[in-house]
């Protein structure tokens, strides 16, 4: 079972880079918002995958929900952020 | 666990390929919300194959609040997100180029 998780683990690895891809070359700064969130979310289920694999899945639970609510706070702030600065 | 990882390859590519922000956003946010959720609660599944022990039941609960906070975060991000773009006047892309949608909404006057 472990090989499916380090499988899990790579093909998310792969869509990270993919996303990165946009959030560095996004036209607008909202584009590089959604980018920095999406690879956030990507994250979590990568750090969720790294404790099944090392076998310490209670510990990098919590890691897991911490980042979630910093990457949900992140994007909050930084749109309010963003109303009036001029999108392009 | 698989269908999740599916749905994160879909938004990916929606991610990529869509030709506007808004179009993009809608393409993340429901493969980001459905893949993390399928994939979490999947995972809660998981912890308990090694019969119901407490270690296994806890570690359940915390994967399902996870779970259900980030289905209760990502719209919401994703809302707040959209509102800020639409008030900072960025236009939503339409296929022969006329602008469709205006912000503030304009009033109807008689």
């Amino acid at each position: 079972m472990e090989g499916f998780f380090l499988a899990v683990t790579l093909a998310l690895c792969v869509t990270i880079l993919l996303s990165l891809y946009r959030g560095v070359f996004g036209p607008t700064v909202f584009d590089r918002i959604i980018g920095a969130g999406f690879i956030g979310t990507k994250t979590i289920i990568v750090l969720l995958c790294m404790g099944l694999i090392y076998d310490r899945i209670d510990m990098f639970i919590d890691l897991a929900l911490a980042y979630s609510i910093l990457n949900f706070i992140g994007t909050l702030i930084v749109s309010k952020y963003f109303i009036r600065k001029g999108a392009r | 666990m698989i269908a999740g990882l599916f749905f994160f390859m879909t938004a990916t590519i929606g991610f990529l390929r869509f030709p506007d922000f808004y179009t993009r956003m809608h393409a993340t946010a429901k493969g980001d919300t459905l893949g993390t959720l399928l994939f979490v609660v999947g995972l809660a599944l998981y912890t308990l194959h090694h019969g119901l022990h407490w270690f296994g039941i806890v570690n359940g609960i915390k994967l399902i609040s996870i779970a259900v906070f980030w289905f209760l975060a990502s719209p919401t991000a994703t809302h707040a997100l959209l509102r800020s773009a639409l008030e900072s006047d960025l236009v939503p892309w339409t296929k022969d180029g006329k602008v469709m949608l205006t912000w503030p909404p304009k009033r109807k006057t008689k």
